[in-house]
């Protein structure tokens, strides 16, 4: 029987079906709701057939692991070769508090770092500076200076661990002091390897750490990329990050597809400054969210990695299949979590790393079920990457590739998001590319609609959450929360006093100097930032340098 | 017939935190509930909250955090409000605040703590219950 006539067949049994076992069955018993949709709006059928995937093409559409389009993932083997990387993000208080945690996690069988500065680092403000003001140590940890660096990767090998640090707006000032450190342990540039986040553009559409106005911004990102590929090409230097989106309240399609959107605006930039497609997009990365819902995450990840290899090789002309690949790094969703019966969440975070990982993610973080609550707990830490491990070595996850592949359903949603990637795509080049869409409020206001509806989902009783709008109950007040010391910005700015009058103060305007003189030129900035941290340059300090130069970002707020 | 004035709230992002989607959300469902709403967005001081309030002659300041520094901002503010003058804006906070936290706030002069998982409706409902005449 020929492929056609069968489809055929499947068409025409689906239909008897219906009218069939189904409506007998509908007349005596409706189903619960009028309509299915995913937790992104994605209508949902009763059944899925061959008749879903008719116009799958194996060979085009799928292919196999490590090739073209790499729906099935990058790498030939995948975790039969090595699970991912399990890195979990921590920081918080002083470095030396933070060196503990990380040296802790290492111990208890976690594979890379993931490094989370405070605000003020991430906003480039020292610890002393008045907007620090009770910010010092919250969210992460607080660094100024390359001493504090220093400490904070006390006994920790840089050849032998890599480290994610997220960071944006300073990226190449954190980036310049893990390079003066890593050359103090005596390892060569070429060794070192990590990721630094180096994504300004989702932080000015939702992350809110920006500094200077979206072109000189443009020109750290693409700087610090250069100087990578040329120097450290083990470095990751950018992850395009879309866990941001999603939290701000997106769509997974909207996640994937403004992400992407942001991808081709740096490859393009990278391009425009002179570079070789294939020179630098090896070393692209991605960043996304995971949320509850399983089945839709995993066709989100197939879709966009599938864009993706189409868009470097069809818009960009890239030749190297290196160039292609969609590498990522997952982190559990954060929103999800809930502050009642926070036990659930072990939950939710074992569900999102399973479709992470059932999804083809290259490393990954699981949130820690106490987040909506505190800063997490080491107990609460614990459990989290032991929730990975768990699926790692016991879901049975990892022993085959893409596992859901050929599913009529997971299959019939990677079309449906991809669709929906293309579609925004598609207008967003048309307004005239990201930049654009991002000084238009497009993005935003795409989110922010996303996040009103799902709100009154959520409030009419529409969608259920469960501690929130359904099987609620009374809760003792929760014990054990992590509480930072309320000191460290006074202890910090006593250290960054002392090292201020200790240090060289020729050699430290000298470089300062010669990094404003650099900055007002087309030379690539990097040199001139790693010599201005080795002479004790601080994080607050040069990034005065550039807002003197470049002036500082103030958002149309859309809302 | 007189038209009754709406209610003028501020919505403020407090400090360094980025964190937005709760305040913006707000800032709508206050609008369509017939509030006059004014969204300062990010890296306000105190001082710069203070002053939008003064500016606007507002009722309300609800302001959103979840950087763990509401225990300084939310009652620097309260304090500045006084300072001025305006002692009968109404101020309510929310975001990641730990329940251990929530006495003190109220203590210096916060009226409402608003967690993750409130119903908007309840926030709603108790502003317009709260609000100065």
């Amino acid at each position: 029987m020929s492929e056609e006539k069968s489809l055929e067949k499947v068409k025409a049994g689906k239909e008897k079906w219906d009218q069939g076992s189904v409506q007998k069955t509908l007349s005596k018993a409706p189903e619960r709701r009028k309509t299915f949709t995913s937790i992104s709006n994605i209508p949902v059928e009763r059944l899925y057939t061959p008749w879903d995937v008719a116009n799958l093409d194996y060979g085009n559409d799928l292919g196999f692991p490590g090739e073209y389009p790499f729906t099935r993932g990058v790498q030939p083997t995948m975790y039969r070769g090595r699970f991912w990387t399990m890195r979990q993000y921590a920081g918080f208080g002083s470095a030396r508090e933070s060196n503990e945690r990380y040296r802790y996690l290492l111990q208890q069988g976690q594979t890379g770092l993931s490094v989370a500065f405070d605000l003020p680092t991430q906003a480039g403000y020292d610890s002393d500076h008045p907007l620090s003001m009770g910010e010092v140590g919250k969210v992460g940890v607080a660094i100024d200076s390359i001493e504090d660096m220093r400490v904070l990767f006390d006994s920790i090998p840089l050849d032998k661990v890599t480290t994610s640090m997220t960071i944006n707006a300073p990226a190449t000032v954190l980036l310049a002091m893990y390079l003066a450190i890593a050359e103090e342990q005596g390892v060569p540039f070429d060794k070192v390897g990590g990721t630094v986040q180096n994504d300004i553009l989702k932080e000015i559409t939702v992350r809110g750490q920006y500094i200077y106005p979206p072109k000189p911004s443009m020109r750290l990102t693409v700087d610090l990329i250069d100087y990578c590929f040329k120097n450290v090409p083990k470095w990751n230097s950018i992850s395009i990050s879309g866990y941001h989106i999603r939290e701000a309240g997106s769509t997974a399609g909207q996640e994937m597809a403004f992400t992407l959107a942001d991808g081709i605006a740096y490859v393009q930039a990278c391009v425009e400054r002179g570079m070789a497609v294939d020179s630098f997009a090896p070393r692209l990365s991605f960043f996304f969210n995971s949320f509850t819902n399983v089945l839709e995450e995993v066709a989100k990840f197939r879709a966009g990695r599938r864009y993706w290899a189409r868009v470097m090789k069809e818009r960009f002309g890239a030749k190297d299949p290196r160039s292609m690949m969609m590498r990522y790094h997952v982190q559990t969703g954060g929103v999800t979590l809930t502050a009642q019966q926070p036990l659930n969440n072990v939950v939710r975070v074992a569900l999102q790393a399973y479709a992470a990982a059932l999804g083809g993610c290259q490393s990954l973080h699981t949130n820690s079920y106490d987040e909506a609550l505190c800063l997490p707990t080491q107990d609460a830490v614990t459990v989290a990457l032991r929730t990975q491990q768990i699926v790692a070595e016991e879901s049975g996850a990892a022993d085959t590739i893409d596992p859901l592949a050929g599913s009529y359903f997971v299959e019939a949603m990677t079309d449906k998001i991809e669709a929906e990637i293309d579609d925004y795509i598609k207008k967003i080049d048309a307004m005239g590319g990201t930049l654009t869409a991002i000084e238009q409020g497009f993005v935003q206001r795409e989110i922010q609609n996303s996040a009103y509806r799902f709100q009154r989902e959520i409030e009419s009783t529409e969608r259920v959450y469960v501690g929130i709008n359904k099987y609620t109950m009374e809760e003792p007040p929760p014990t054990n929360l992590l509480k930072v010391d309320m000191s460290v910005g006074e202890v910090e700015e006593a250290k960054l006093k002392k090292m201020r009058a200790g240090r060289d103060a020729g050699k430290w305007k000298a470089a300062l100097d010669h990094l404003r003189e650099v900055s007002q030129s087309d030379q690539n900035v990097m040199p001139a930032v790693i010599e201005a941290v080795k002479a004790k340059a601080t994080v607050g300090e040069i990034c005065d340098v550039w807002r003197s130069i470049y002036g500082e970002y103030r958002p149309k707020e859309f809302v | 017939m007189a038209q009754e004035r709406k209610i003028k709230i501020i919505v403020a992002k407090p400090g360094l935190d980025g964190h937005d989607r709760g305040a913006k959300l707000l800032a709508r469902i206050f609008a369509e509930a017939g509030m006059e709403v004014v969204y300062t967005g990010l890296r306000q001081t105190p001082e710069m909250i203070v002053e939008t309030a003064l500016q606007e002659d507002a009722d309300v300041v609800g302001m959103s955090s979840l950087s763990g520094v509401h225990n300084y901002f939310f009652p620097r503010v309260v304090e500045l409000l006084k300072e001025k003058g305006l002692d009968d804006v109404l101020v309510v906070g929310g975001g990641i605040i730990p329940r251990e936290d929530v006495d003190g706030l109220k203590n210096a002069g916060v009226k409402a703590i608003f967690g993750p998982g409130t119903d908007t409706n309840d926030i709603v409902t108790f502003i317009k219950d709260n609000v100065r005449n």
